[in-house]
């Protein structure tokens, strides 16, 4: 009994110290003067455009990383063909590799002296320091999780509904839209909710491509920073807080669907690779 | 067929590509320029940090993420499923989040009186932060499956909880540890948000592999930046394929 107490104490602090006290404190200093300066920090124009941006760019990579992904996730389980190890294994990369690492591989290509920046700067294309490159890597570091969310699903499901619906005579998009989506739903939700969190969160990466101009090209993360090193803690917790209440909505999303999808077998992004 | 195509097209575009790009780079001035550019003194003690901060990081990750999944699974007590939701929360804080909360609590001015800003100490602890869920995560779902017949036929044989566990338990967790350990030290390694405002990045002293490759490209060294990526990206990697052979050996009884 003792030593259980031990064990559970040891825990609880190490979570406490290293999980709870520091995210609580920052909620706390951030409300610690009221709620005024915190609307003040919050509606300034480059915390609003920060917002509004970030929201942006997950609205467009959130939906491009999950057609792909759920395709992806057909072309693997339903498949075979030489080297779908390594398209499985590049697949997974993305969850390695330093978000600096991603950054900077985006600008060596996009920027104006990289592979293909100086023909679309010259057509009027900017990527670097502009939107389309900070998506792109939005889209780099959360390719993964739609993917590898939706393919043990698939497993399970199996095919044979869909073959039933080919034999009445289904066409193959109809049989996807009405047998094999509804199937998979809640795991590519699952996958949704991974990937729009991790948007939102980048930073190492669209640092990089975006030069993080406030007012014009930086994100609520850039924001917190920019705010942080011009001494305006207020303005970095605020931001802080904004993107914390995203996470929690996130952490509520993910213990209802993992409950809705696999009857409480324990689940998390830990462990998507180890399956 | 038209799912392939489209698959393999899409991660060419967004990975392959920009990938080449780097390796590319980094060979821009020969074999030479790519050696000058790792074997620089300010780039081995970068990569030395983030390596030797990372191996500790998941040496106290494989105690301290076997002790809470632990607790998790075989202890229990009111508030558990909050905190058992509560593991997941690095993954869906922001990083630069990650690094300003733990500057509050343990940088200057915090409440506690205790200050580690801008040491090596604060990386290590940033880097704990977020890679807590991985060794949790991993061991949980074994221990849950664990049949218990085991430890208590131990017990009934007069054998100590410390014995049984590591006699018995300890073995067949072995793997998963393994597992999330890899996983860890994947994200440890390449480690960028939750590093930058706590660490100082002191050139030298406090400055990983990851915000040395930054300011690198911030003073206009692309080529080096990307000899020292290529680096990170071996070790990665590298991390991922002794992931992957764990995996098997998991799954092929060895657990």
């Amino acid at each position: 009994m003792a030593a259980r107490l031990g064990l559970r104490f040891a825990a609880l602090g190490y979570l406490a110290l290293l999980l709870m006290f520091p995210v609580g404190l920052v909620f706390w200093r951030t409300f610690e003067h009221g709620i005024g300066p915190v609307i003040a920090a919050a509606t300034t124009p480059e915390a609003l455009h920060a917002l509004w941006l970030t929201l942006l760019i997950a609205f467009i990579a959130v939906p491009l990383n999950t057609i792909f992904g759920v395709i992806a996730a057909l072309v693997i389980v339903r498949q075979n063909f030489k080297g779908k190890g390594v398209l499985n294994r590049i697949i997974d990369l993305p969850f390695a590799l330093s978000p600096v690492v991603i950054g900077l591989a985006l600008y060596l290509v996009y920027a104006r002296t990289g592979w293909l920046g100086g023909w679309l700067v010259d057509h009027g294309i900017d990527v670097i320091f502009a939107l389309p490159g900070m998506v792109l890597a939005t889209i780099f570091v959360s390719l993964p999780f739609v993917v590898r969310e939706t393919i043990p699903v698939l497993r399970e499901v199996g095919i044979d509904q869909e073959e039933a619906a080919w034999t009445l005579g289904a066409s193959p998009l109809g049989t996807f839209f009405r047998i094999t989506l509804p199937a998979i739903r809640w795991g590519v939700t699952y996958g949704v909710v991974l990937t729009t969190a991790r948007a939102i969160g980048e930073f190492g990466a669209v640092s990089i491509v975006s030069g993080s101009i406030a007012g014009r090209t930086s994100t609520l993360t850039l924001h917190v920073q920019d705010r942080f090193n011009s001494f305006d803690l207020t303005g970095a917790y605020t931001a802080s807080v904004e993107l914390a209440l995203i996470a929690l909505i996130t952490l509520v999303l993910m213990t209802f669907l993992r409950r809705e999808r696999s009857g409480g077998h324990s689940h998390s992004p830990g462990d998507q690779i180890v399956r | 067929m038209l799912g392939r195509g489209f698959a393999s097209a899409y991660l060419g575009f967004v990975v392959l590509l920009p990938l080449a790009a780097i390796v590319w780079k980094s060979t821009e001035n020969g074999a030479d320029g790519f050696w000058r550019a790792i074997s620089s003194p300010s780039a081995v003690a970068s990569l030395k940090l983030s390596l030797v901060a990372s191996l500790v990081v998941v040496a106290v990750n494989a105690v301290a993420g076997t002790l809470v999944a632990w607790v998790l699974v075989r202890d229990s007590f009111r508030g558990k499923a909050f905190v058992n939701a509560l593991i997941d929360l690095p993954f869906a804080l922001p990083t630069i989040v990650a690094g300003l909360t733990l500057l509050a609590l343990y940088g200057p001015r915090g409440p506690l009186g205790v200050n580690i800003a801008y040491t090596r100490t604060a990386v290590v602890a940033a880097l704990l932060f977020v890679t807590l869920p991985f060794v949790v995560r991993s061991v949980q779902p074994v221990l849950m499956e664990l049949d218990r017949e085991m430890e208590e036929a131990a017990a009934s044989l007069g054998a100590r909880s410390p014995t049984i566990f590591r006699h018995i338990v300890l073995p067949n967790l072995a793997p998963a540890i393994l597992s999330g350990c890899a996983l860890a030290f994947a994200r440890s390694v390449g480690e960028f948000g939750s590093v930058v405002l706590i660490s100082g990045n002191i050139p030298f002293q406090t400055e990983v592999a990851s915000v040395h490759i930054f300011s690198l490209v911030e003073s206009d060294a692309p080529s080096a930046a990307a000899a020292v990526s290529v680096v990170l990206l071996f070790v990665s990697l590298v991390t991922l394929m002794s992931f992957d052979a764990l995996r098997r050996w998991r799954f092929s009884g060895g657990r």
